[in-house]
């Protein structure tokens, strides 16, 4: 079956409410007709269409809600402000959005699974202050890339922690991440020293190395040439696998929406290169692609893949739907689960590594602010349109909920206004889309 | 298929006249899904009426449409003779119908007093009367011969199957009911436990109450039921006395709607409607 | 009914035959439904806790051991120090007060993330409320405006969670991100404060709540009618109960309840009534903040234990299909329940405002770190997460372990890792105690899939 996971229609997630006895199934065959994803039963591209308008009016959605939003808030913040669709002040969003679009990534694992993870802040924020300790010249020394290695191992392993007390320990997911939470938020102070750490001497190599992760982009050049090997694999891979699909007469969708799809890569990463290759220093010249932009492309793409197309991803998707059927069908529940907090807390190493180079240094008061984070990215997550009740979510939603979190930001810091109203803005964007994800899944389910 | 619609013949043994609770033609639907056709059922009281039909044949509309969760789209429900329109569940009750659902309906963190007077509480001086709500719920668990729950003070989670089934059932009885609706009550039991339900019904028969037992197990049923009646396909296809029916016909009722090839007529004994 | 422990009931003609049944976890019954001795209690009691029913157990015996060790570990053994314990209990009352407004919503099987930052709200209001030269309202209108409002709050919070059904994780959070911020906008920016002034009597008051005393005396005349009154009326309760033949604790236990408050009673008052000033200027008394807490306590307990709406949030929590089909209306207990949080909420905030000397600035407390360790505190107490279970006096002895743990930390003069521990000891005791919670529900097959 090629319907991604993720975008899984009515009744597959979430049990049935008390009392419902067998399941009658002679009503599914007036419902199914909007439930199939239009790639699936589309023969052309007109079909596709329609199909598509008639899923969303059943209350499937999918991304459509937040492209929507990131499309009102980039008119709307535009008007008040020209200077919010500036090739520099789009670069610099993307640069504020990264660590949002990270934990809510890291989130989003643990949302499929309908757990919650409350600690991806603070495993950023013990991340980056231990990767920014070990290459203390004075201290450490280690060298940025063992550095970022031990980093990342040290995250995973709290993930282990955390994900093995909730999987075998059947301790709920809610309680272990909180506790979590206070206990790394201790230890990263303990780290800290005290005082403040930084690495912001660009005479030590490894520090240098490690500024330059958030700060530093690829010439122009190297960015065109990424951009088109980026383009035409992905191009290649896709055509190939819709094209033997249609060999074998397996259902794939048409060929113009395949083209179409490719077309529409290209088109982005000509824009994404361009956009970036204008020089946006104020003083001087900086320009090129970011290295995060690829950093966040790899983690997206990974994710997806390890979400889509392996069975561990499967299973994911089966445990967040009915863990009763998948616990019969054979799947380890305690070992997949436990592997899904694991990345969901490596990832917010990542994001931690990050998070220190973007800080350049970091104090106790940045590393108690590290906890408001995990708000945030299960705020993008929401946003993106992943399902808080498990199940139903893409790696995607993570990047398009954090563009749409980080935007708000931006836009609203360019107009002046401050932190707090900019608080205020999030969280009412929060309930609208949580009310969104709400009336949609009540429109495709018939009734509350 | 032919299906054909019985007319009602069933009539109390006794001659009393008219059955406790009365539909006629009763409809309903669910958006596109037509669940009941036309359907007629007599419960009389002082007797045991087995509601039987295969899944999908729309028994538990039939039963939460009587209790009042759903209102029918057409048809009439007489009570004791006069026509009623039954909004709610609260409605149900003043009338005197109580329902004792599949998943009983039991809140396991409550004790049995409390569960068996959620939504009724007493109060005295706006606070809850909790003596004398214990008094009335002891009472009724010893009228019913419920003897070996430990305690009246225990939580439901720790009572039985059997024990919660019971529970469920003098929740029912203590309201002055007239009517108890029961779905699938020996669905989640074992033997033992299922006598002990059937002992119960029958006493609840003997206390003078009508009483509809949803079953899919025709051996519970018939050795229940004074009644037998139906549905297939949301069609109320037969009903009448136990003693005009046999396993048999029972299940082909059930599957196609007819029995023998052709439509099963009851006893001629039965007079027409009162 | 009466049947000794153990022992199956004779079989009697007619009855409904559930022999299978006797069989049944005879650990699952709470004791005191069961006894008829003490002796019996006793045993029974023992049963409950080895099959992992332990109730409050947990937690007191953890209030027992952080007291003990940490008096064993401060310099000087101060812990234990009536001045230090006093202080205990200011810092706890803020805790407790958030952890039973939590276990409002908890015991629904919801949960409110706000409570934290609605409780600053509502001490800032009441704050503002009450300035001289300002809005100079009288103190017990500025502190039911507050408890209006943030009750109002929860109402709307309420109302999204019941009616238009968005979860209450994302409603409350939004709530959270939403009054924290309008909290730094209500206090007038990030350096800016609102002060109590002392002077002002009207605004005294509220500065008295938590640092004001009542007079040694008086606060013994207090605790005796107190004790007096409650030990009167719950044993006229239980003997009326007993006499009516229905379930009733055997008599020790009762006599033995009642002694148990008499004496926490007497020492509280004990260690309050010693100088902890000097000899010029003694300070001796209850804090007012003490009876204050034991009214919410005594309101809350009333309010979930004898009326209808609080039997009607712990069948929510238990069954919300069942409550619905019984004709309770759940999004309204629902709503109300998010109400009630909110406005106890405010009150600790105000009482939070208090103990912090009258002042409320962006530092006075984190809004964030409040609502995790209220509910880390309902938790410890005894209050499940999944709803159904939990009473008042859990989220009292929660807060009282937060505090103390809290406190402790910091009297340690551990430098540099004060801090830290202040975080680390109160997660570590929330997934101890969790732990334990878990492990022993394994047995019975009510964990999760």
């Amino acid at each position: 079956m090629t319907a991604d996971p993720g975008e899984t229609p009515t009744g597959t997630a979430g049990a049935g409410p008390a009392g419902a006895t067998a399941t009658d199934l002679t009503l599914d065959a007036k419902v199914a007709a909007a439930d199939v994803p239009p790639e699936l039963a589309a023969q052309s591209l007109s079909q596709y269409f329609r199909a598509s308008w008639l899923q969303v009016r059943r209350g499937n959605s999918g991304v459509l809600p937040v492209v929507l939003g990131i499309v009102i808030v980039a008119i709307a913040f535009q008007i008040a402000n020209p200077k919010f669709l500036s090739a520099q002040n789009l670069v610099n969003l993307f640069e504020q959005s990264t660590i949002y679009m990270l934990l809510a990534i890291a989130e989003i694992f643990a949302l499929l699974l309908g757990e919650i993870d409350l600690s991806v802040g603070l495993v950023m924020g013990l991340g980056s202050v231990v990767v920014a300790e070990l290459v203390q010249p004075t201290g450490a020394n280690w060298p940025w890339w063992a550095a970022i290695i031990a980093t990342l191992l040290a995250c995973a392993a709290v993930g282990a922690i955390q994900g093995s007390m909730v999987a075998r320990l059947k301790m709920p997911s809610f309680i272990v991440t909180l506790g979590g939470l206070l206990i790394l938020e201790g230890v990263a102070i303990i780290v800290l020293g005290g005082s403040l750490v930084g690495i912001g001497n660009s005479q030590y190599h490894n520090e240098l190395v490690l500024y330059d992760i958030f700060w530093g982009s690829f010439s122009p050049l190297v960015g065109w040439i990424l951009m088109i090997v980026v383009v035409a694999l992905a191009g290649t891979t896709l055509w190939l696998r819709d094209a033997r699909k249609r060999r074998h007469g397996l259902e794939a969708p048409p060929r113009s929406l395949t083209a179409m799809k490719i077309a529409l890569m290209a088109v982005s990463g000509v824009v994404v290169v361009a956009i970036c290759n204008v020089n946006r220093a104020h003083f001087g010249t900086i320009e090129g692609v970011p290295y995060i932009l690829l950093i966040v492309l790899v983690v997206l793409v990974l994710c997806t893949i390890l979400l889509q197309r392996t069975r561990f991803g499967r299973y994911v998707y089966a445990i967040g739907g009915n863990p009763e059927a998948a616990r019969r069908a054979g799947v380890s529940l305690p070992s997949i689960r436990t592997w899904c907090f694991v990345l969901a807390a490596f990832i917010s190493g990542i994001a931690g590594v990050l998070f220190a180079s973007w800080q350049v240094s970091l104090t106790t008061n940045i590393i108690k602010a590290s906890n408001s984070y995990v708000l945030l990215a299960v705020a993008a997550a929401v946003i993106g349109g992943t399902s808080l009740f498990g199940g139903r979510g893409k790696t995607i939603h993570g990047v398009l909920g954090g563009l749409v979190i980080g935007g708000i930001y931006n836009g609203l810091y360019l107009l002046g206004v401050s932190s707090q109203w900019i608080d205020v803005v999030v969280a009412g964007v929060l309930l609208a889309a949580a009310l969104v994800d709400v009336l949609s899944r009540r429109g495709a389910q018939g009734q509350a | 298929m032919t299906e054909t619609n019985e007319s009602p013949k069933g009539e109390t043994p006794t001659g009393d006249g008219e059955p406790l609770l009365k539909l006629r033609g009763i409809d309903k639907h669910f958006g596109p899904v037509q669940a009941l056709y036309g359907v007629d059922l007599d419960l009389p009281a002082g007797q045991v009426t087995g509601l039987c039909g295969d899944n999908g044949a729309g028994k538990s509309v039939l039963t939460r449409t009587i209790a009042g969760v759903h209102q029918p789209d057409a048809g009439q429900i007489y009570w004791e003779g006069r026509p009623v329109r039954i909004h709610s569940t609260r409605d149900a009750s003043a009338l005197g119908i109580e329902t004792v659902y599949q998943d009983l309906a039991l809140a396991d963190n409550l004790d049995i007093v409390q569960n068996m007077f959620l939504g009724r509480e007493k109060l005295s001086h706006g606070l809850l009367d909790e003596d004398s709500m214990e008094k009335t719920a002891a009472e009724t668990l010893s009228t019913l011969r419920v003897t070996t729950v430990r305690s009246i003070r225990q939580p439901v989670a720790s009572l039985s199957g059997g024990q919660r089934q019971s529970v469920a059932v003098a929740k029912a009885v203590m309201w002055n009911s007239k009517l108890v609706l029961l779905d699938e009550p020996t669905a989640a039991l074992g033997v033992v436990q299922t006598r002990s339900v059937l002992d119960l019904i029958k006493r609840l028969r003997d206390r003078g109450l009508a009483v509809m037992v949803i079953s899919h197990n025709l051996n519970d049923v018939f050795e229940v039921a004074d009644r037998i009646a139906v549905l297939y396909l949301g069609r109320m296809v037969t009903q009448g006395p136990v003693a005009d029916y046999d396993r048999q016909n029972v299940v082909e009722y059930m599957t196609t709607g007819t029995a023998g090839g052709r439509p099963f007529e009851t006893t001629a004994a039965a007079s027409g409607e009162g | 009914m009466t049947a000794d422990q153990g022992e199956t009931p004779a079989e009697t003609t007619g009855a409904v035959d559930l022999t299978e049944d006797a069989k049944v976890e005879a650990a699952d019954i709470p004791p005191a439904v069961v006894a008829q001795s003490l002796s019996q209690y006793l045993r029974a009691w023992w049963l409950q806790i080895r099959s992992g029913n332990s109730g409050v157990l947990p937690v007191v015996l953890a209030i027992v051991i952080v007291a003990v060790v940490f008096e064993i570990i401060t310099p000087e053994h101060a812990f234990l120090r009536p001045s230090n314990l006093v202080f205990i209990f200011g810092l706890s009352t803020v805790y407790m007060i958030l952890a039973i407004a939590e276990t409002a919503v908890l015991l629904l099987a919801e949960v409110d993330l706000s409570v934290g930052a609605v409780a600053l709200i509502g001490g800032v209001i009441t704050f503002k409320l009450v300035q001289n030269p300002g809005a100079d309202w009288p103190w017990w209108a500025a502190i039911l405006a507050a408890l209006a409002i943030c009750g109002a709050i929860g109402a709307v919070q309420g109302a999204l969670t019941a009616v238009v059904r968005i979860p209450s994780f994302v409603v409350t959070l939004a709530g959270f991100l939403l009054f924290s911020g309008i909290l730094i906008i209500l206090i007038g920016g990030a350096d800016a404060s609102v002060n109590l002034n002392t002077n002002d009597p009207n605004q005294n008051i509220i500065y008295e709540l938590v640092q004001g005393l009542i007079s040694p005396v008086a606060s013994w005349i207090i605790l005796a009618v107190a004790v007096v009154a409650y030990g009167v009326a719950v044993w006229l309760r239980m003997a009326s109960r007993r006499r009516q033949g229905l379930v009733a604790p055997p008599p020790a236990l009762t006599a033995i309840k009642i002694a148990l408050v008499a004496i926490v009673g007497v020492a509280v008052v004990v260690i309050c009534n010693y100088n902890r000033g000097s000899a010029l200027k003694s300070v001796q008394g209850v804090p007012w903040v003490i009876p204050i807490v034991l009214v919410v306590l005594g309101v809350w307990t009333l309010v979930l234990g004898r009326t209808r709406f609080g039997r009607y949030m712990y069948a929510i929590g238990g069954n919300p299909e069942a409550a619905r089909r019984a004709g309770v209306s759940v999004p309204g207990i629902r709503i109300w329940s998010f109400a009630a949080c909110s406005a106890t909420a405010a009150l600790g905030g105000i009482l939070l405002g208090s103990f912090f000397f009258g002042e409320y600035s962006t530092n006075t407390a984190d809004p964030g770190q409040l609502v995790l360790y209220s509910i880390a505190a309902a938790v410890i107490g005894g209050v499940s997460l999944f709803g159904g279970r939990g009473k008042a006096i859990h989220g009292i002895l929660g807060g009282l372990l937060i505090g103390g743990i809290a406190y402790g930390v910091s009297l340690l003069s551990l430098g540099s890792l004060s801090t830290p521990l202040e975080y680390i000891l109160p997660g570590a005791v929330l997934l101890i105690a969790v732990l334990i919670d878990v492990l022993s529900r394994r047995g019975t097959g009510s964990a999760r899939v």
